[in-house]
């Protein structure tokens, strides 16, 4: 049998071109292997090979979804791959994004099974989970060796269209699918089993988890935003100059408050971005393009909101645990609200 | 953290750039921007251009707080 062919998908931080400052890359194909791919193609023996490696920015496949997504299908459809493998991403919010979108496009397009590798936080995660096979890696790059060390040996199972095992035996994120097999216990039993485990405080595994539907209704609408006292808050990373509070370019373990009286104008000599997973050359220029001071300052003296709210929140949502932003959300709410603040206005980068 | 603001009880949109990640994450009110490393702005216009672009944008944020919504919606 011939090998098995391969098209592979990555970032330009993952082929070696640059970091932020060229995340704005277009879709670029290149017939040979490149960067993870690798140490994939080493895995890979004599089954399969990587026949073409694309390569695209990840603030041009997501901030052009659409035309990304028909330009990669179409350099995708010239080598007619066995399987198209993207990433992995691990804990990168954008490229999780474009790996699952352009991997599920490519399912959908051309038909041929697909992978992909993320962080289990990933927002990439969630959203694709379901419609494609997802391996669990670590939340970054240092998990490389040990993502592709499962990855590829699964990637040739789902190209020869061999029988898949469940989420846990084969490492792939659950996609809410139900197989029938034959138990060697019948259920009672198993239930039974199950819950003197329980009892006993022991590991057991459920043999139907609930789905996690993590979801908040929207709050009643303001009545009269011109009366109200509007708050801003931000994931963008903007801070005063120097950073006083030294809160970490990615993986945050904190939030900044800061004072923001008498201030109209966010400007590079005052304010910068602490944020280290975009391009920070125009926030530092002009802070207000992320965290918009001014504009809200004008529309406070014309009139048309009630307050701008003297404090404004802070953090770097790059890589950041979900627990941790929920718990800084959790205790500066309160705040807001025991400030009087009726509303807010949440910016992400 | 979008999440955290509303089940405390506060109204709030979330202005981004990326709007599958804030339906992902559960924003209700959402206004999408311009673009990741700048959402509020637009280098290649100039300051007063870029400025209004920047007000526009947020008026349209403050107008979704006056709206009830029934779930998540994305102002356009």
């Amino acid at each position: 049998m011939s090998k098995i062919k391969i098209v592979h998908y990555i970032n330009q931080f993952f082929a070696g071109i640059g970091g932020e400052e060229k995340a704005d890359y277009k879709p670029e194909v290149r017939e040979s292997i490149v960067g993870p791919g690798m140490e994939f193609n080493k895995r890979f023996g004599d089954e399969a090979e990587i026949v073409a490696t694309i390569i695209c920015g990840d603030s041009y496949f997501n901030e052009n979804i659409d035309k990304a997504k028909s330009e990669i299908i179409d350099m995708v459809r010239k080598y007619r791959p066995d399987l198209f493998i993207a990433g992995p991403a691990f804990n990168a919010g954008r490229y999780g994004v474009a790996c699952g979108t352009i991997a599920n496009a490519v399912k959908e397009e051309l038909s041929i099974p697909v992978l992909s590798g993320m962080y289990e936080e990933n927002p990439g995660a969630d959203m694709f989970k379901k419609d494609i096979y997802i391996m669990h890696t670590k939340n970054s790059a240092a998990g490389m060796r040990k993502a592709i060390k499962t990855m590829a040996p699964f990637a040739i199972k789902l190209a020869k269209g061999e029988d898949i095992g469940s989420p846990n035996e084969e490492g792939y994120m659950a996609r809410g699918n139900r197989k029938n097999y034959f138990a060697d216990k019948r259920g009672s039993t198993r239930a039974v089993d199950m819950l003197i485990k329980k009892l006993n405080k022991e590991k057991y595994e459920t043999e139907f988890p609930m789905p996690n539907f993590d979801r908040v209704d929207p709050n009643p609408a303001i009545k009269d935003i011109s009366k109200s006292k509007v708050a801003l808050v931000t994931s963008g990373g903007i801070v005063p100059k120097g950073n006083p509070d030294h809160i970490e370019s990615s993986s945050a373990s904190k939030y900044g408050k800061y004072d923001i009286q008498g201030i109209s104008d966010l400007t590079s000599e005052t304010y910068e971005t602490a944020h280290g997973g975009y391009d920070p050359v125009y926030a530092n220029e002009d802070a207000d393009r992320v965290l918009p001071v001014d504009v809200l300052r004008d529309l406070e003296n014309e009139g048309k909101i009630g307050e701008l709210h003297r404090y404004f929140y802070t953090t770097t949502g790059n890589g950041t645990a979900v627990a941790s932003a929920k718990a800084f959300a959790e205790e500066f709410a309160k705040e807001l609200i025991a400030d009087g603040v009726n509303a807010v206005i949440l910016t992400s980068t | 953290m979008v999440k955290e603001i509303e089940r405390a009880g506060l109204p709030v949109v979330h202005m981004c750039t990326v709007v599958p990640i804030s339906l992902t994450v559960g924003a209700n009110r959402i206004v999408p921007t311009i673009a990741i490393p700048h959402p509020l702005g637009d280098p290649n216009l100039d300051k007063d251009e870029e400025k209004a672009l920047r007000k526009s944008l947020v008026e349209r944020a403050l107008k979704a707080l006056e709206i009830e919504v029934d779930g998540q919606k994305v102002f356009e």
